[in-house]
């Protein structure tokens, strides 16, 4: 970190403290979470397009069937599209109460197909112009537009997306243990940071612990009384719910394993596994987050898409067009949002993928300008040069 | 604003770094490297010599220190970069080591036994007795990945040829393979060792120990990218992460064709001797090559011309691999790919371009000789003002405290070190992702990550933390204590701290508490 972050991150240092400071979270304040599935998910195999012939054409091995009353199949969403059925009693229910939306042929202009550079510049959220600034990502940018909001990392590392001006906590949901450094050795720990570059990662590392520990309290006792417990992202969902009820107003997971080059599945397999554990947990998040869920917004979304026909080993390789998953109370849901396409080899993005008609950036924007009720100039500030798409989303 | 304690040793490594450059020059002209003037070495040299080992070792220990100043700067280099010449390994860590059976047995042997091992746990009928068979080869493989993972942690604290133990690490890293895929466990152990004995040989050498190893073909799915089934997983990273970099200007048809190129390298799981090979036609049996699970098939490989980066590779068989590895390993933009990475690790986060450019031009030079990079490198001022600057990601973290914890003294137990990596992120051989883990500090110092470091300095401060526990419910355990007020101490590391971590060291109750503030300190989380 060089003098200049030092000093950007001094300066924002108030509003966010204040935030950990306050009693609760404002009452009504927007929440929003953000999945992000690393690896590229197959949303081929999420958002079924039941109505296009072309998808099992190109897809032999791994279709998901269409709708034939049976279990292995597609739950019809609407005539074109449908749900991939281990899903199904997790995220069907939220679509029928019309709290979730899809956005299709959602994603980047970023065309690397690399895993890393897509979520690099996906999280950094500046546009594909010459310059990168590795230390300043989009939702640090949302949380710089908002006052007295309290962010948080779920993650083991702070990603990229949260990088940046205002010093935002994490904490690794699997690591939701006991502090064994007292409070009279983090006095001391906290003096010896105090005129560092690091004072308030630490200053901040110990407030976020000290509160989830309050929060998560309950579940500690009954786990530690060998209670049982939800595992994975089930129980992952759970905490985060619960943590976002009580202290925080965004938060950011990312999730790994979806990047299936071989033997990905159809309706059962590992991919389907992956679902079935995905929507598991957004399930467990809305129940667990209570009646703050109407005031809340779960974005899932991933790198790229995957391609459009099946390769040689049953999987799928890296794509382009991805479809987002937008899920919460106040959701317009029930629907996809977002501009369509028939899809064919003709309207293939380079005879290969899914195309780009919804970037993420322009409908990102306009959700955060409605969820937070933020002004042009902010959006703008959050993702400069791009202009807001309204998908009426919330 | 206050002046922060990093700000102050930035200019005290200035200083060394003039004194660094002093002692470089009189090595190149063929003096003796000047001895410290007057009586003793002043604390300031001292300092100097402790950063540099800092650096280049996994942490410094009063042994190694004692060891750099009899040696002089010049001399102590060379030995790191050229490791040949380096003392043997202490005779207890080489013990150690030749009883593993990664050490043992060829992982070929091992690779052929455990997929017999696992097919035939498998073909069992009975769920109950089969569950109980996969049970047990899945604790084999567990095992043959710790035992690969304690012998590069038992190297990292003991060996003296510490910058090449550095650099296994990061080569590791820079062809990262995830234990967690097929049979990656069984081969970890070859895989890290042949990358070691090359860790300051050359690139060329380092891309085929990767490119020709089971571990890589198996884990970015090369195994499976055959003629008219193409899976580009492989071919992408080869260019994108390990040799050109992600702006090296190649295409999307370049991937395409390189993985035309890998069509048929991959993986045979069984044993030549009681496992008949693939079915050949009389005229391709001469291409077939097989050594060990590596395999080359040419019924699974694309016979067709391919045309990679403007070259066009005549379809031969097996030596259109050499034919593109010359071609990438020797392309500009992988000599500054390479180098980048390499002061990225070495020197700062943010190394100037013209370091790069002097390292990527000695990189084509020296046709990819890594020693000869790295000495370049460690020659430049910006080499001397970086130390004591960079940010300890976990595996420097937790190797350097235990390190100066015990010296010398080798531990027994490598689980309680495995176990922190794995909750400070980074455990050995576990990044899923291709990329390895990240060199950035800002990857390391979230507050989530500065709260969790300190419960680890607590664990490892307040006793042998299991670190000399043996193996088993029944083990015994080594009396030890961490040795951290140590000669190193109070002659060196005592002199570089700011007025605020001695206050609080002064504030500390008990032996235990010292411990866990000094391995908490701002001073000790930088190398």
């Amino acid at each position: 970190m060089d003098r200049r972050s030092v000093l950007r991150t001094m300066a924002t240092l108030p509003l966010v403290t204040m935030g950990f400071a306050a009693a609760g979270a404002p009452a009504g304040g927007a929440k929003l979470l953000l999945v992000f599935l690393r690896g590229g998910l197959d949303t081929a195999s999420v958002l079924v397009p039941i109505g296009a012939d072309f998808y099992y054409e190109a897809r032999p091995n791994i279709a998901i069937a269409r709708p034939n009353g049976g279990a292995a199949c597609a739950l019809a969403l609407d005539p074109y599209w449908g749900l991939h059925p281990a899903l199904g009693p997790t995220l069907l229910p939220l679509w029928q109460r019309k709290e979730l939306a899809f956005v299709a042929f959602a994603g980047t202009e970023d065309l690397s197909r690399s895993h890393f550079e897509t979520q690099d510049s996906i999280e950094l959220g500046q546009g594909l112009g010459a310059g990168r600034d590795y230390s300043s990502g989009f939702l640090n940018r949302l949380v710089m537009q908002l006052s007295g909001t309290r962010p948080i990392a779920f993650s083991e590392q702070l990603p990229l997306a949260l990088r940046g001006g205002a010093v935002i906590g994490n904490y690794a949901l699997q690591s939701a243990t006991k502090s064994a450094v007292d409070a009279r050795q983090r006095s001391l720990i906290a003096g010896m940071y105090a005129p560092t570059r690091f004072a308030v990662p630490v200053g901040e590392g110990f407030a976020v612990r000290e509160e989830i520990q309050r929060d998560l309290a309950d579940e500690m006792d009954s786990s530690a009384r060998g209670a049982l417990s939800a595992k994975g992202f089930e129980r992952d969902g759970q905490r985060m719910g619960k943590l976002m009820n009580e202290s925080f107003d965004i938060g950011f997971i990312d999730v790994g394993g979806w990047d299936t080059h071989v033997g990905q599945g159809g309706t059962k397999g590992q991919l389907a596994n992956r679902l079935e554990e995905l929507g598991r947990g957004l399930a467990a998040f809305a129940a667990a987050i209570g009646p703050r869920w109407r005031d809340t917004t779960v974005v899932v979304m991933s790198e790229f898409g995957r391609t459009w026909r099946e390769n040689g080993n049953r999987g799928t390789d890296h794509g382009h067009g991805t479809a987002y998953l937008v899920l919460g109370g106040a959701v317009r849901g029930g629907r996809i949002a977002g501009e369509q396409r028939t899809i064919s080899a003709a309207t293939l993005f380079q005879n290969r993928d899914l195309p780009v008609l919804n970037e993420y950036r322009a409908l990102l924007g306009a959700l955060f300008a409605r969820q937070f009720g933020l002004t042009r100039a902010q959006v703008a500030a959050i993702f400069p040069g791009t202009q807001p798409r309204d998908l009426e989303l919330v | 604003m206050k002046q922060s304690p990093f700000d102050r040793s930035w200019r005290r490594a200035r200083g060394a770094g003039a004194l660094l450059l002093v002692i470089f020059l009189a090595g190149c002209a063929g003096a003796a490297a000047p001895g410290p003037t007057g009586s003793g070495p002043t604390q300031r040299q001292s300092l100097d010599d402790i950063a540099l080992l800092d650096r280049l070792s996994w942490g410094a220990t009063p042994s190694d220190l004692q060891r750099l100043r009899r040696l002089g700067v010049e001399r102590w280099i060379q030995e790191q970069l050229h490791p040949q010449d380096a003392p043997a390994p202490p005779r207890a860590l080489q013990e150690r080591i030749e009883q593993m059976t990664i050490a043992q047995r060829p992982m070929a042997q091992l690779v052929y036994a455990m997929e017999a091992q696992r097919r035939s746990a498998e073909a069992i009928e009975d769920a109950d007795a089969r569950n109980a068979a996969l049970q047990d080869y899945q604790r084999e493989m567990n095992r043959l990945a710790r035992e690969a993972a304690t012998r590069q942690l038992l190297l990292d604290l003991a060996s003296p040829t510490q910058l090449q133990e550095q650099m296994a690490w990061f080569w590791f890293n820079h062809f990262n393979v995830h234990q967690h895929k097929q049979l990656v466990r069984a081969m970890l152990g070859d895989y890290e060792q042949v990358l070691r004995a090359d860790a300051l040989g050359r690139f060329r050498d380092l891309l085929a120990d990767s490119a020709r190893h089971p571990a890589m073909l198996a884990y970015l799915d090369n195994a499976q990218n055959a003629r008219g089934h193409i899976n580009e997983n492989y071919a992408r990273e080869l260019l994108e992460l390990h040799t050109l970099g992600v702006d090296g200007g190649y295409t999307q048809r370049d991937v395409q064709e390189l993985a035309r190129v890998l069509t048929g390298f991959g993986v045979n799981l069984q044993d030549p001797e009681q496992h008949d090979g693939p079915k050949l036609r009389r005229d391709q049996r001469d291409q077939y090559v097989r050594q060990g699970p590596f395999e080359f098939n040419p019924n699974r490989h694309d016979y067709g011309d391919k045309i990679v980066l403007g070259q066009t590779i005549r379809g031969s068989g097996p030596g259109e691999l050499d034919q593109v590895l010359d071609l990438l390993s020797r392309h500009p933009a992988t000599a500054r790919n390479v180098s980048r990475k390499i002061a990225r690790f070495l020197v700062s986060e943010t190394p100037s371009d013209a370091l790069i450019d002097a390292m990527a031009q000695e990189f084509r030079r020296s046709d990819g000789n890594i020693a000869a990079v790295l000495a370049l490198a460690l020659q430049s001022n910006e080499f001397a003002h970086s130390l004591h600057q960079t940010f300890k990601d976990p595996m420097h973290y937790v190797i350097s405290a235990v390190r100066l914890s015990y010296d010398g003294k080798l531990i027994v137990n490598t689980a309680p070190m495995i176990k922190w990596l794995a909750r400070l992120g980074e455990a050995p051989f576990d990044h899923a992702a291709p990329n390895g883990y990240s060199l950035d500090e800002s990857a390391w110092t979230g507050p989530g990550q500065m709260a969790l470091r300190f419960e680890i300095a607590k664990a490892i401060g307040a006793g042998s933390a299991g670190l000399f526990r043996g193996e088993g419910p029944d083990a015994e355990e080594m009396p030890a204590f961490p040795q951290l007020a140590n000669a190193l101490y109070f002659e060196s590391l005592q002199a570089r701290e700011a007025p605020t971590t001695r206050q609080a060291l002064e504030q500390a109750a008990s032996p235990q508490e010292w411990n866990l503030l000094l391995l908490s300190s701002p001073e000790f989380m930088l190398r």
